[in-house]
């Protein structure tokens, strides 16, 4: 990795900081094998308690699409790339309000709704 | 990009107000990222009605009846090396290598069109087992996700075609290099929408 800092930040994905950028890729190739092997896993076996299968896939997941960031589109923490991670975590910031926000108010609409049948019974 | 410009960006003793704008190359990529961001943000919006959506079958067969897990498991690999022969393709693209540039992108343009082909016969496959984007407001937004997932790597087929086009007549000048680039940050990003569609969709649906 480089440690030349260039002041002007730099762009996402491959660029004049990517070296040792075969092994880099190779590295994301093996991390992102493993972690759709061990999802599909999870989803195939019995052996893990069942309320904790849909939790275990969201971590494998979020492991995943943390090391496309990192080896595919070469984001990191370095000063130079402070654009990119704000806007990152922002996208991730809305991302998280739209799916989470939806389904918590959706969850509670529909519990808090009337059962079919007894509203077909008052209409009636 | 020019020798001086690259030693004036490099110099450390120059305050940044002085550098003038970034190269073209660091706000081309920078504007596709934000693109990108923007473009997961409106598949937030389908995951999210995916998410509400995904009980409501009306009666009708269920993810766990209609999915089948070896196939999805096949398209996602096809998916993932295609992402990495393309990252291959874009160091090449950087070293000018235009023959070892070409093999890498022509290997990602064939297991992009084999995830399309994949998918596109699992979509027919669901339609005439009467599961189609009309049966139930699952199988609606169902068909929304991936539909727009397949689409987006669909459109990305189709711009690597043109990109082949553009070496062929104009070589690697820069305007073309910062197309194919943003090019690998695209493709690479639908491969991070693809985790997210098979965590939730197909492997959520056999809970």
């Amino acid at each position: 990795m480089s440690t030349r800092v260039e002041a002007q930040g730099h762009a996402p994905g491959v660029g004049a900081h990517t070296e040792n950028g075969r092994r880099s890729y190779l590295i994301g190739l093996s991390y992102a094998l493993i972690l759709t092997a061990a999802s599909f896993w999870v989803s195939f076996t019995d052996l893990i308690f069942p309320p904790g299968v849909p939790i275990l896939l969201g971590v494998l997941a979020i492991a995943q699409m943390g090391a496309h960031l990192v080896f595919f589109l070469h984001i990191s923490s370095a000063v130079d790339q402070t654009n990119n991670i704000l806007a990152l975590a922002f996208g991730v910031f809305v991302v998280g309000l739209t799916v989470f926000g939806s389904m918590i108010i959706m969850s509670h609409l529909n519990h808090m709704m009337m059962p079919m049948d007894r509203l077909l019974q008052i209409q009636r | 990009m020019n020798a001086t410009v690259e030693s004036l960006e490099d110099a450390p003793g120059i305050p940044l107000s002085f550098q003038g704008p970034a190269s073209a190359r660091v706000v081309a990529s920078f504007g596709f990222w934000l693109f990108l961001l923007s473009d997961i943000v409106m598949f937030a919006a389908m995951f999210a009605a995916y998410a509400v959506l995904s009980g409501e079958t009306a009666g009708g067969l269920s993810g766990a009846d209609l999915f089948d897990r070896r196939h999805v498991f096949i398209e996602t690999l096809c998916l993932l090396f295609s992402s990495v022969t393309c990252g291959f393709g874009m160091l090449a693209i950087q070293r000018e290598d235009a023959g070892s540039a070409f093999r890498w992108m022509l290997l990602t343009f064939l297991l992009g069109a084999v995830f399309v082909g994949l998918e596109v016969s699992e979509f027919f496959g669901m339609v005439s087992r009467g599961a189609g984007p009309s049966r139930s407001a699952f199988l609606s937004s169902f068909f929304m996700l991936v539909g727009t997932h397949g689409l987006h790597v669909t459109t990305g087929l189709l711009w690597l075609l043109v990109m082949f086009a553009q070496v062929r007549s104009l070589g690697f000048r820069p305007m073309v290099t910062r197309r194919l680039f943003c090019f690998g940050l695209f493709w690479h990003a639908l491969d991070i929408v693809w985790v997210g569609v098979f965590t939730i969709v197909y492997l959520g649906a056999y809970r």
